[in-house]
Protein backbone atom coordinates (compact mmCIF):
# COMPACT_ATOMS: atom_id res chain seq x y z
CA UNK A 1 0.00 0.00 0.00
CA UNK A 2 2.71 2.21 0.73
CA UNK A 3 4.38 1.44 -2.08
CA UNK A 4 1.80 1.84 -4.31
CA UNK A 5 1.16 5.78 -2.55
CA UNK A 6 4.81 6.65 -3.44
CA UNK A 7 4.50 5.49 -6.64
CA UNK A 8 1.94 7.90 -7.14
CA UNK A 9 3.25 10.69 -5.50
CA UNK A 10 6.70 10.72 -7.00
CA UNK A 11 5.36 9.68 -10.43
CA UNK A 12 5.55 11.65 -13.84
CA UNK A 13 3.40 12.06 -17.05
CA UNK A 14 5.17 11.06 -19.49
CA UNK A 15 5.82 13.08 -23.08
CA UNK A 16 2.93 12.68 -25.13
CA UNK A 17 2.42 11.84 -28.71
CA UNK A 18 6.16 10.98 -30.17
CA UNK A 19 6.34 11.79 -33.51
CA UNK A 20 9.34 10.89 -36.39
CA UNK A 21 9.62 11.47 -39.93
CA UNK A 22 11.99 12.71 -42.46
CA UNK A 23 13.58 16.13 -41.93
CA UNK A 24 11.93 17.98 -45.07
CA UNK A 25 13.72 20.11 -47.55
CA UNK A 26 17.65 18.46 -46.70
CA UNK A 27 20.27 16.82 -47.93
CA UNK A 28 19.36 13.15 -46.02
CA UNK A 29 20.79 11.31 -43.41
CA UNK A 30 18.66 13.50 -40.70
CA UNK A 31 15.35 12.54 -39.03
CA UNK A 32 13.15 15.04 -36.80
CA UNK A 33 11.72 13.70 -33.90
CA UNK A 34 8.75 16.23 -32.32
CA UNK A 35 6.72 15.27 -28.84
CA UNK A 36 4.30 16.90 -26.97
CA UNK A 37 5.66 18.21 -23.17
CA UNK A 38 5.64 16.46 -20.34
CA UNK A 39 2.36 17.21 -18.20
CA UNK A 40 4.90 17.52 -15.42
CA UNK A 41 7.11 19.62 -17.45
CA UNK A 42 8.02 22.32 -14.94
CA UNK A 43 9.45 19.79 -12.54
CA UNK A 44 11.65 18.16 -15.24
CA UNK A 45 15.29 18.04 -15.11
CA UNK A 46 14.63 17.10 -19.49
CA UNK A 47 13.67 14.85 -22.21
CA UNK A 48 16.09 11.60 -22.82
CA UNK A 49 16.08 10.57 -26.73
CA UNK A 50 16.00 7.05 -27.55
CA UNK A 51 16.43 5.47 -30.60
CA UNK A 52 16.23 2.03 -32.35
CA UNK A 53 16.78 0.38 -35.27
CA UNK A 54 15.07 -3.04 -34.39
CA UNK A 55 12.16 -1.73 -32.39
CA UNK A 56 13.21 -3.74 -29.15
CA UNK A 57 16.99 -2.19 -28.31
CA UNK A 58 16.93 1.28 -27.69
CA UNK A 59 20.21 3.42 -27.20
CA UNK A 60 20.31 7.10 -25.85
CA UNK A 61 21.26 9.57 -28.68
CA UNK A 62 20.38 12.92 -27.32
CA UNK A 63 19.31 15.08 -24.62
CA UNK A 64 16.79 18.39 -24.18
CA UNK A 65 16.50 20.66 -21.53
CA UNK A 66 12.60 21.14 -20.12
CA UNK A 67 9.91 22.92 -22.61
CA UNK A 68 12.03 21.78 -25.25
CA UNK A 69 9.95 19.20 -27.75
CA UNK A 70 12.22 18.93 -30.99
CA UNK A 71 15.47 17.01 -31.82
CA UNK A 72 17.55 16.49 -34.79
CA UNK A 73 18.94 13.01 -35.21
CA UNK A 74 21.68 12.03 -37.72
CA UNK A 75 21.03 9.05 -39.39
CA UNK A 76 21.87 6.80 -42.34
CA UNK A 77 19.30 6.98 -45.41
CA UNK A 78 17.38 3.69 -46.34
CA UNK A 79 17.37 2.39 -43.07
CA UNK A 80 14.29 2.77 -40.38
CA UNK A 81 14.39 4.07 -37.14
CA UNK A 82 11.55 3.90 -34.23
CA UNK A 83 12.05 6.66 -31.28
CA UNK A 84 11.15 6.64 -27.57
CA UNK A 85 11.28 10.45 -25.39
CA UNK A 86 12.18 9.84 -21.77
CA UNK A 87 10.88 12.31 -19.34
CA UNK A 88 13.58 12.79 -16.82
CA UNK A 89 13.60 14.05 -13.10
CA UNK A 90 16.58 13.70 -10.18
CA UNK A 91 14.79 10.37 -9.68
CA UNK A 92 12.21 9.53 -12.26
CA UNK A 93 12.58 8.11 -15.49
CA UNK A 94 9.28 7.71 -17.96
CA UNK A 95 9.27 6.46 -21.38
CA UNK A 96 6.73 7.66 -23.83
CA UNK A 97 5.29 5.56 -26.40
CA UNK A 98 7.58 4.89 -29.37
CA UNK A 99 7.08 6.89 -32.61
CA UNK A 100 6.18 5.18 -35.84
CA UNK A 101 9.36 4.09 -37.99
CA UNK A 102 10.88 7.02 -40.05
CA UNK A 103 13.14 6.35 -42.59
CA UNK A 104 15.47 9.33 -43.86
CA UNK A 105 16.36 10.25 -47.27
CA UNK A 106 17.70 13.34 -49.34
CA UNK A 107 15.49 15.45 -51.33
CA UNK A 108 15.35 16.95 -54.47
CA UNK A 109 13.59 20.38 -54.07
CA UNK A 110 13.87 22.52 -50.79
CA UNK A 111 10.48 23.81 -50.48
CA UNK A 112 11.34 26.42 -47.97
CA UNK A 113 13.51 28.35 -51.01
CA UNK A 114 10.13 27.88 -53.60
CA UNK A 115 9.24 31.72 -52.26
CA UNK A 116 12.71 32.88 -53.55
CA UNK A 117 12.25 30.74 -57.04
CA UNK A 118 8.52 32.64 -57.07
CA UNK A 119 9.93 36.13 -56.50
CA UNK A 120 12.90 35.65 -58.92
CA UNK A 121 10.39 34.32 -61.58
CA UNK A 122 8.02 37.60 -60.95
CA UNK A 123 11.12 39.58 -61.06
CA UNK A 124 12.48 37.97 -63.86
CA UNK A 125 9.21 38.47 -65.83
CA UNK A 126 9.32 41.97 -65.28
CA UNK A 127 12.44 42.58 -66.80
CA UNK A 128 11.74 40.51 -69.56
CA UNK A 129 8.93 42.57 -70.38
CA UNK A 130 10.21 45.83 -70.18
CA UNK A 131 13.78 44.33 -72.21
CA UNK A 132 10.84 42.77 -74.64
CA UNK A 133 9.46 46.88 -75.23
CA UNK A 134 12.84 48.08 -75.16
CA UNK A 135 13.84 46.06 -78.12
CA UNK A 136 10.75 47.22 -79.97
CA UNK A 137 12.07 50.94 -79.52
CA UNK A 138 10.89 52.60 -77.01
CA UNK A 139 12.61 54.64 -74.50
CA UNK A 140 12.68 54.40 -70.79
CA UNK A 141 13.46 57.05 -68.82
CA UNK A 142 15.87 56.65 -66.23
CA UNK A 143 16.59 59.25 -63.14
CA UNK A 144 19.97 60.97 -63.82
CA UNK A 145 22.61 59.62 -61.48
CA UNK A 146 24.96 62.27 -61.26
CA UNK A 147 28.18 60.32 -60.01
CA UNK A 148 27.55 58.12 -63.71
CA UNK A 149 27.28 61.77 -65.87
CA UNK A 150 30.26 62.58 -64.06
CA UNK A 151 32.45 59.60 -65.55
CA UNK A 152 33.13 61.07 -69.24
CA UNK A 153 33.89 64.96 -67.60
CA UNK A 154 36.12 62.86 -65.25
CA UNK A 155 37.96 60.58 -68.12
CA UNK A 156 37.91 63.83 -70.20
CA UNK A 157 39.67 66.15 -67.34
CA UNK A 158 42.68 63.49 -66.92
CA UNK A 159 43.19 63.85 -70.34
CA UNK A 160 43.29 67.45 -70.28
CA UNK A 161 45.76 66.99 -67.17
CA UNK A 162 47.72 65.31 -69.33
CA UNK A 163 47.17 62.39 -66.29
CA UNK A 164 46.22 59.09 -65.40
CA UNK A 165 43.00 57.70 -64.28
CA UNK A 166 43.73 54.98 -61.71
CA UNK A 167 40.71 52.49 -61.41
CA UNK A 168 40.59 50.27 -58.02
CA UNK A 169 37.99 47.55 -58.12
CA UNK A 170 38.60 46.79 -54.39
CA UNK A 171 38.66 43.68 -52.49
CA UNK A 172 36.64 41.77 -53.57
CA UNK A 173 36.47 38.45 -55.47
CA UNK A 174 35.60 37.74 -58.96
CA UNK A 175 32.05 35.99 -57.98
CA UNK A 176 30.72 38.78 -55.87
CA UNK A 177 28.02 41.24 -57.83
CA UNK A 178 29.89 44.15 -56.48
CA UNK A 179 32.96 43.01 -58.17
CA UNK A 180 31.66 42.13 -61.34
CA UNK A 181 29.16 45.55 -61.45
CA UNK A 182 32.84 46.81 -61.37
CA UNK A 183 34.59 44.81 -64.01
CA UNK A 184 31.26 45.63 -65.92
CA UNK A 185 32.15 49.52 -65.26
CA UNK A 186 35.72 49.50 -66.08
CA UNK A 187 35.08 47.81 -69.46
CA UNK A 188 32.98 50.98 -70.11
CA UNK A 189 35.38 53.47 -68.26
CA UNK A 190 38.57 51.51 -69.99
CA UNK A 191 36.34 52.23 -73.82
CA UNK A 192 36.36 56.27 -72.64
CA UNK A 193 40.49 56.12 -72.00
CA UNK A 194 41.09 54.00 -74.98
CA UNK A 195 39.04 57.16 -77.09
CA UNK A 196 40.61 59.71 -75.14
CA UNK A 197 44.18 58.41 -75.33
CA UNK A 198 44.40 58.65 -71.83
CA UNK A 199 46.27 56.76 -69.41
CA UNK A 200 44.34 53.72 -67.43
CA UNK A 201 45.80 52.19 -64.17
CA UNK A 202 44.02 49.54 -62.79
CA UNK A 203 45.84 47.78 -59.63
CA UNK A 204 43.88 44.62 -58.40
CA UNK A 205 43.97 42.71 -55.17
CA UNK A 206 42.77 39.68 -56.60
CA UNK A 207 44.69 37.09 -59.08
CA UNK A 208 41.53 35.99 -61.16
CA UNK A 209 39.92 39.49 -61.15
CA UNK A 210 43.32 40.69 -62.53
CA UNK A 211 43.41 38.71 -64.70
CA UNK A 212 39.74 39.26 -66.14
CA UNK A 213 40.26 43.15 -65.92
CA UNK A 214 43.28 42.66 -67.69
CA UNK A 215 40.72 40.94 -70.69
CA UNK A 216 38.51 43.00 -70.22
CA UNK A 217 40.14 46.22 -70.77
CA UNK A 218 41.50 44.52 -73.29
CA UNK A 219 38.79 44.23 -75.47
CA UNK A 220 37.36 47.61 -74.85
CA UNK A 221 40.59 49.10 -76.30
CA UNK A 222 40.44 46.65 -79.33
CA UNK A 223 36.33 47.63 -79.27
CA UNK A 224 37.47 50.95 -79.74
CA UNK A 225 39.70 50.24 -82.74
CA UNK A 226 42.82 51.08 -81.00
CA UNK A 227 44.82 47.98 -79.65
CA UNK A 228 47.65 49.55 -79.81
CA UNK A 229 46.95 52.01 -77.56
CA UNK A 230 46.22 48.81 -74.82
CA UNK A 231 49.37 48.79 -72.60
CA UNK A 232 49.51 44.97 -70.66
CA UNK A 233 51.07 46.68 -67.78
CA UNK A 234 48.52 49.07 -67.03
CA UNK A 235 46.17 46.32 -65.14
CA UNK A 236 48.67 44.60 -62.79
CA UNK A 237 48.68 42.41 -59.81
CA UNK A 238 49.28 44.66 -56.35
CA UNK A 239 48.19 42.66 -53.15
CA UNK A 240 45.93 40.42 -51.32
CA UNK A 241 46.51 41.72 -48.17
CA UNK A 242 44.35 44.48 -47.48
CA UNK A 243 46.47 47.00 -45.96
CA UNK A 244 49.17 46.00 -48.26
CA UNK A 245 46.85 46.77 -50.88
CA UNK A 246 45.82 50.20 -49.21
CA UNK A 247 49.34 51.06 -48.94
CA UNK A 248 50.43 50.20 -52.59
CA UNK A 249 47.27 51.94 -53.76
CA UNK A 250 48.04 55.58 -51.87
CA UNK A 251 51.84 55.09 -53.09
CA UNK A 252 50.32 54.93 -56.55
CA UNK A 253 48.21 58.16 -55.74
CA UNK A 254 51.32 60.04 -54.49
CA UNK A 255 53.35 59.26 -56.79
CA UNK A 256 51.49 59.01 -60.23
CA UNK A 257 48.93 61.73 -58.83
CA UNK A 258 46.14 60.63 -61.18
CA UNK A 259 43.82 62.88 -62.38
CA UNK A 260 40.37 60.90 -61.62
CA UNK A 261 40.26 57.78 -59.30
CA UNK A 262 37.65 55.20 -59.52
CA UNK A 263 37.11 53.51 -56.15
CA UNK A 264 34.15 50.59 -57.32
CA UNK A 265 33.96 47.34 -56.03
CA UNK A 266 33.41 45.60 -52.32
CA UNK A 267 35.79 47.55 -50.00
CA UNK A 268 36.48 47.18 -46.40
CA UNK A 269 38.41 49.31 -43.79
CA UNK A 270 40.76 50.47 -46.00
CA UNK A 271 37.75 52.65 -48.04
CA UNK A 272 38.65 55.89 -45.77
CA UNK A 273 42.48 55.52 -46.65
CA UNK A 274 42.30 54.93 -50.09
CA UNK A 275 39.55 58.03 -50.68
CA UNK A 276 41.05 60.78 -48.17
CA UNK A 277 44.71 60.17 -49.80
CA UNK A 278 43.00 60.71 -53.27
CA UNK A 279 41.06 63.92 -51.77
CA UNK A 280 44.27 65.27 -50.76
CA UNK A 281 45.77 64.89 -54.08
CA UNK A 282 43.53 67.00 -55.71
CA UNK A 283 41.85 64.24 -57.91
CA UNK A 284 38.05 63.92 -58.81
CA UNK A 285 36.86 60.61 -57.60
CA UNK A 286 34.01 58.60 -58.21
CA UNK A 287 33.66 55.76 -56.06
CA UNK A 288 30.68 53.07 -55.82
CA UNK A 289 29.99 50.31 -53.15
CA UNK A 290 27.24 47.77 -51.86
CA UNK A 291 29.24 47.74 -48.48
CA UNK A 292 26.74 50.12 -46.24
CA UNK A 293 29.57 50.57 -43.66
CA UNK A 294 31.88 52.12 -46.15
CA UNK A 295 29.42 54.33 -47.69
CA UNK A 296 29.42 57.26 -45.43
CA UNK A 297 33.05 57.39 -45.81
CA UNK A 298 32.94 57.53 -49.80
CA UNK A 299 30.32 60.35 -49.44
CA UNK A 300 32.21 62.35 -47.13
CA UNK A 301 35.78 62.16 -49.63
CA UNK A 302 34.49 61.36 -53.13
CA UNK A 303 33.00 64.01 -55.31
CA UNK A 304 30.55 61.15 -56.64
CA UNK A 305 29.40 58.10 -55.02
CA UNK A 306 27.23 55.42 -56.59
CA UNK A 307 24.95 54.11 -53.35
CA UNK A 308 24.35 50.21 -53.92
CA UNK A 309 22.49 49.46 -57.01
CA UNK A 310 23.59 52.82 -58.46
CA UNK A 311 26.49 50.68 -59.21
CA UNK A 312 24.75 48.11 -60.52
CA UNK A 313 22.85 49.94 -62.68
CA UNK A 314 26.56 52.20 -64.13
CA UNK A 315 26.71 50.10 -66.81
CA UNK A 316 23.68 50.19 -68.40
CA UNK A 317 23.26 53.73 -67.25
CA UNK A 318 26.87 54.78 -69.18
CA UNK A 319 26.70 52.39 -72.33
CA UNK A 320 23.14 53.56 -72.81
CA UNK A 321 22.26 50.19 -74.45
CA UNK A 322 18.31 49.85 -74.68
CA UNK A 323 17.99 46.00 -73.66
CA UNK A 324 20.19 47.07 -70.58
CA UNK A 325 18.36 50.35 -70.11
CA UNK A 326 15.16 48.08 -70.16
CA UNK A 327 16.50 45.89 -67.39
CA UNK A 328 17.17 48.77 -64.96
CA UNK A 329 13.30 49.37 -65.50
CA UNK A 330 12.28 45.99 -64.51
CA UNK A 331 14.32 46.36 -61.46
CA UNK A 332 12.49 49.33 -60.40
CA UNK A 333 8.92 47.64 -61.23
CA UNK A 334 10.47 44.70 -58.43
CA UNK A 335 10.83 47.87 -56.19
CA UNK A 336 7.15 49.33 -56.43
CA UNK A 337 6.47 45.62 -55.81
CA UNK A 338 8.09 45.19 -52.47
CA UNK A 339 7.26 49.13 -51.42
CA UNK A 340 3.72 48.21 -52.04
CA UNK A 341 3.98 44.79 -50.35
CA UNK A 342 5.61 46.63 -47.30
CA UNK A 343 2.97 48.97 -47.32
CA UNK A 344 -0.32 46.73 -47.08
CA UNK A 345 1.52 44.80 -44.52
CA UNK A 346 2.11 47.60 -42.40
CA UNK A 347 -1.15 49.02 -42.52
CA UNK A 348 -2.62 44.79 -41.67
CA UNK A 349 0.34 45.11 -38.68
CA UNK A 350 -1.11 49.00 -37.73
CA UNK A 351 -4.94 47.46 -37.50
CA UNK A 352 -3.80 44.21 -35.70
CA UNK A 353 -2.75 46.90 -32.87
CA UNK A 354 -6.15 48.04 -32.71
CA UNK A 355 -8.30 46.05 -31.02
CA UNK A 356 -11.77 47.61 -31.84
CA UNK A 357 -11.19 46.79 -35.68
CA UNK A 358 -10.16 43.28 -34.85
CA UNK A 359 -10.03 42.59 -38.55
CA UNK A 360 -6.75 40.55 -38.90
CA UNK A 361 -5.97 38.82 -35.63
CA UNK B 1 32.44 31.57 -81.84
CA UNK B 2 34.92 34.07 -79.52
CA UNK B 3 31.85 35.86 -78.32
CA UNK B 4 29.22 32.91 -78.20
CA UNK B 5 31.91 30.51 -76.01
CA UNK B 6 32.05 32.12 -73.24
CA UNK B 7 28.53 33.45 -73.08
CA UNK B 8 27.67 29.35 -73.06
CA UNK B 9 29.86 29.12 -70.65
CA UNK B 10 28.68 31.41 -68.16
CA UNK B 11 25.21 30.67 -68.84
CA UNK B 12 25.75 26.90 -67.80
CA UNK B 13 27.67 27.98 -64.55
CA UNK B 14 25.53 30.79 -64.09
CA UNK B 15 22.54 28.27 -63.65
CA UNK B 16 24.53 25.47 -62.40
CA UNK B 17 25.42 28.03 -59.54
CA UNK B 18 21.66 28.80 -59.09
CA UNK B 19 20.33 24.69 -58.91
CA UNK B 20 22.21 24.13 -56.01
CA UNK B 21 20.40 26.85 -53.97
CA UNK B 22 17.20 24.85 -54.78
CA UNK B 23 18.06 21.64 -54.80
CA UNK B 24 19.57 20.16 -51.70
CA UNK B 25 20.82 16.44 -52.73
CA UNK B 26 23.85 15.05 -52.10
CA UNK B 27 24.27 14.85 -55.93
CA UNK B 28 23.89 18.21 -56.53
CA UNK B 29 25.61 19.41 -53.32
CA UNK B 30 28.71 17.56 -54.15
CA UNK B 31 29.16 18.47 -57.18
CA UNK B 32 28.76 22.72 -56.58
CA UNK B 33 31.29 21.81 -54.08
CA UNK B 34 33.41 19.96 -56.58
CA UNK B 35 33.17 22.94 -58.78
CA UNK B 36 33.67 25.80 -56.28
CA UNK B 37 36.40 23.84 -54.80
CA UNK B 38 38.46 22.26 -56.79
CA UNK B 39 38.15 23.49 -59.92
CA UNK B 40 38.08 27.05 -59.19
CA UNK B 41 41.01 26.25 -57.01
CA UNK B 42 42.85 25.02 -60.45
CA UNK B 43 42.20 28.07 -61.92
CA UNK B 44 43.26 30.05 -58.85
CA UNK B 45 46.55 28.73 -59.19
CA UNK B 46 46.76 29.64 -62.82
CA UNK B 47 45.85 32.72 -62.02
CA UNK B 48 47.99 33.35 -59.02
CA UNK B 49 51.38 32.62 -61.30
CA UNK B 50 50.19 35.11 -63.67
CA UNK B 51 49.35 38.11 -60.94
CA UNK B 52 52.66 37.45 -59.42
CA UNK B 53 54.61 37.63 -62.92
CA UNK B 54 52.51 40.72 -63.33
CA UNK B 55 53.66 41.56 -59.98
CA UNK B 56 57.75 41.04 -60.59
CA UNK B 57 57.81 42.70 -64.29
CA UNK B 58 55.72 45.92 -63.10
CA UNK B 59 58.96 46.08 -60.56
CA UNK B 60 61.71 45.03 -62.74
CA UNK B 61 60.30 47.70 -65.11
CA UNK B 62 60.41 50.20 -62.67
CA UNK B 63 63.67 49.19 -61.90
CA UNK B 64 65.22 49.31 -65.23
CA UNK B 65 63.48 52.76 -66.66
CA UNK B 66 64.82 53.90 -62.93
CA UNK B 67 61.19 55.20 -62.19
CA UNK B 68 60.16 57.50 -59.47
CA UNK B 69 60.80 55.33 -55.90
CA UNK B 70 62.34 52.73 -58.13
CA UNK B 71 64.54 51.54 -54.87
CA UNK B 72 61.56 50.40 -53.22
CA UNK B 73 61.20 47.89 -55.98
CA UNK B 74 64.22 46.58 -54.82
CA UNK B 75 62.66 45.90 -51.52
CA UNK B 76 59.57 43.91 -52.83
CA UNK B 77 61.71 41.50 -55.19
CA UNK B 78 63.62 41.10 -52.46
CA UNK B 79 60.92 39.84 -49.76
CA UNK B 80 59.44 38.07 -52.31
CA UNK B 81 62.37 35.85 -53.06
CA UNK B 82 63.38 35.76 -49.23
CA UNK B 83 59.78 34.96 -48.69
CA UNK B 84 59.35 32.04 -51.61
CA UNK B 85 62.32 30.66 -50.27
CA UNK B 86 61.17 30.42 -46.83
CA UNK B 87 57.55 29.01 -47.68
CA UNK B 88 59.10 26.32 -49.94
CA UNK B 89 61.52 25.36 -47.53
CA UNK B 90 59.08 26.12 -43.86
CA UNK B 91 55.91 25.68 -45.16
CA UNK B 92 53.13 27.39 -43.96
CA UNK B 93 53.86 26.62 -39.95
CA UNK B 94 56.56 24.26 -40.40
CA UNK B 95 55.80 21.88 -42.49
CA UNK B 96 57.81 22.97 -45.75
CA UNK B 97 60.44 20.21 -46.69
CA UNK B 98 63.35 21.03 -44.68
CA UNK B 99 63.53 21.42 -40.50
CA UNK B 100 63.83 25.34 -40.87
CA UNK B 101 64.15 26.41 -37.43
CA UNK B 102 67.15 28.92 -35.58
CA UNK B 103 66.51 28.10 -31.68
CA UNK B 104 63.40 28.68 -31.12
CA UNK B 105 62.89 31.17 -33.89
CA UNK B 106 60.86 29.23 -36.77
CA UNK B 107 61.63 30.06 -40.35
CA UNK B 108 57.99 29.68 -41.35
CA UNK B 109 55.29 31.57 -43.68
CA UNK B 110 53.32 31.92 -40.18
CA UNK B 111 56.89 33.35 -38.60
CA UNK B 112 56.35 35.93 -41.07
CA UNK B 113 53.12 36.72 -40.84
CA UNK B 114 52.90 37.29 -37.30
CA UNK B 115 56.23 39.12 -37.28
CA UNK B 116 55.99 41.43 -40.25
CA UNK B 117 52.57 41.11 -41.90
CA UNK B 118 50.49 41.77 -38.74
CA UNK B 119 52.61 44.76 -37.46
CA UNK B 120 52.74 47.00 -40.78
CA UNK B 121 48.75 46.06 -41.51
CA UNK B 122 48.38 47.28 -37.72
CA UNK B 123 50.25 50.40 -38.26
CA UNK B 124 48.45 51.14 -41.47
CA UNK B 125 45.37 50.66 -39.90
CA UNK B 126 46.27 52.84 -37.08
CA UNK B 127 46.56 55.69 -39.79
CA UNK B 128 42.90 55.31 -40.09
CA UNK B 129 42.20 57.55 -37.03
CA UNK B 130 43.83 60.36 -38.42
CA UNK B 131 42.17 59.82 -41.98
CA UNK B 132 38.72 59.83 -40.10
CA UNK B 133 39.25 63.25 -38.22
CA UNK B 134 40.14 64.76 -41.47
CA UNK B 135 37.33 63.36 -43.13
CA UNK B 136 35.21 63.93 -40.03
CA UNK B 137 36.14 67.54 -40.53
CA UNK B 138 35.30 67.57 -44.06
CA UNK B 139 31.71 66.15 -43.34
CA UNK B 140 31.09 68.46 -40.66
CA UNK B 141 31.36 71.70 -42.20
CA UNK B 142 27.95 72.53 -42.61
CA UNK B 143 27.86 73.59 -46.15
CA UNK B 144 24.48 72.53 -47.21
CA UNK B 145 21.29 71.57 -45.31
CA UNK B 146 22.16 67.79 -45.90
CA UNK B 147 25.99 68.28 -44.63
CA UNK B 148 23.84 70.36 -41.48
CA UNK B 149 21.41 67.51 -40.77
CA UNK B 150 24.67 64.78 -41.04
CA UNK B 151 26.42 67.35 -38.18
CA UNK B 152 23.25 67.46 -35.94
CA UNK B 153 22.25 63.66 -35.90
CA UNK B 154 26.50 63.06 -35.24
CA UNK B 155 26.68 65.57 -32.76
CA UNK B 156 23.12 64.02 -30.71
CA UNK B 157 24.29 60.84 -31.28
CA UNK B 158 28.07 61.00 -30.05
CA UNK B 159 26.75 63.19 -27.19
CA UNK B 160 24.19 60.31 -26.06
CA UNK B 161 26.34 57.83 -26.03
CA UNK B 162 28.63 59.87 -23.59
CA UNK B 163 28.07 59.19 -19.80
CA UNK B 164 27.30 62.60 -19.02
CA UNK B 165 24.39 62.36 -21.37
CA UNK B 166 21.92 61.44 -18.84
CA UNK B 167 22.86 64.46 -16.43
CA UNK B 168 22.02 66.71 -19.19
CA UNK B 169 18.84 65.18 -20.10
CA UNK B 170 17.42 61.99 -18.61
CA UNK B 171 15.70 61.19 -22.37
CA UNK B 172 19.28 61.86 -24.47
CA UNK B 173 20.96 58.48 -24.55
CA UNK B 174 16.91 56.85 -25.27
CA UNK B 175 16.81 59.62 -28.23
CA UNK B 176 20.52 58.86 -29.43
CA UNK B 177 19.78 55.38 -29.53
CA UNK B 178 16.15 56.09 -31.31
CA UNK B 179 17.84 58.09 -34.06
CA UNK B 180 20.41 54.94 -34.48
CA UNK B 181 17.65 52.07 -34.45
CA UNK B 182 14.99 54.06 -36.47
CA UNK B 183 15.90 56.01 -39.14
CA UNK B 184 19.51 54.92 -39.29
CA UNK B 185 17.93 51.22 -40.04
CA UNK B 186 15.01 52.69 -41.98
CA UNK B 187 17.74 54.31 -44.88
CA UNK B 188 20.27 50.81 -44.36
CA UNK B 189 17.17 48.67 -45.23
CA UNK B 190 16.02 51.08 -48.28
CA UNK B 191 19.18 50.75 -49.51
CA UNK B 192 19.58 46.69 -48.78
CA UNK B 193 16.36 46.30 -50.84
CA UNK B 194 17.76 48.27 -53.52
CA UNK B 195 20.94 45.94 -53.55
CA UNK B 196 19.66 42.52 -53.29
CA UNK B 197 17.45 43.32 -56.28
CA UNK B 198 19.89 45.14 -58.50
CA UNK B 199 21.96 41.85 -57.40
CA UNK B 200 19.68 39.94 -59.14
CA UNK B 201 18.72 41.88 -62.24
CA UNK B 202 22.56 41.78 -62.72
CA UNK B 203 23.35 38.17 -62.35
CA UNK B 204 20.36 38.10 -64.41
CA UNK B 205 21.57 39.77 -67.34
CA UNK B 206 25.06 38.24 -66.99
CA UNK B 207 23.66 34.73 -67.27
CA UNK B 208 21.13 35.26 -69.92
CA UNK B 209 24.13 37.20 -72.30
CA UNK B 210 22.18 40.78 -71.88
CA UNK B 211 25.08 42.01 -69.98
CA UNK B 212 28.46 42.03 -72.24
CA UNK B 213 30.46 45.00 -70.94
CA UNK B 214 32.44 42.30 -69.73
CA UNK B 215 33.44 40.82 -73.08
CA UNK B 216 34.16 44.70 -74.20
CA UNK B 217 30.30 44.93 -74.45
CA UNK B 218 28.57 45.30 -77.62
CA UNK B 219 26.99 42.18 -79.67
Amino acid sequence: MTLILLTAIFALAPPGEVRAYDTPSDGGEAITIEWQLSQDDAVLDGYEIYRSEDGVNFERIGLRGPGRQYFEDVTQDGKSYVYKIAAVSKTTKIFSQPSGEAISSPQWIDRNKLNILFAIFIFGGFIMYFMYHARKGKEFFIRKIAGLQAVEDAVGRATEMGKPTLYILGLGYVEEVATIASLNILGEVAKKTAQYNTKLIVPNADPIVYVVAQEIVKESYTKIGRPDAYDPDSVFFLAREQMAYAAGITGIMTREKPATNFLIGYFAAESLVLAETGASTGAIQIAGTDALAQLPFFITACDYTLIGEELYAASAYISKQPLLLGAIKGEDWGKVVIATTLFIASIIGLLTKFPILDLFE
Amino acid sequence: MKKKFPLLLVFVFGILGIIPFLIPHPIVQHSDEYIRNDILRILAAFALVLALGSLLKVHADKIKRKKVNWQYSWVLILAFIVSSIIGLFGGVAGTGLLPTSFGSFNFNIQTLYENIIIPLASSMFALLAFYMASASYRAFRARSSEATLLLVAAFVVMIGFLPVASSISSKLPAFAQWVLNVPNVAGQRGVLFGIALGAVATSLKIILGIERAWLGGGD
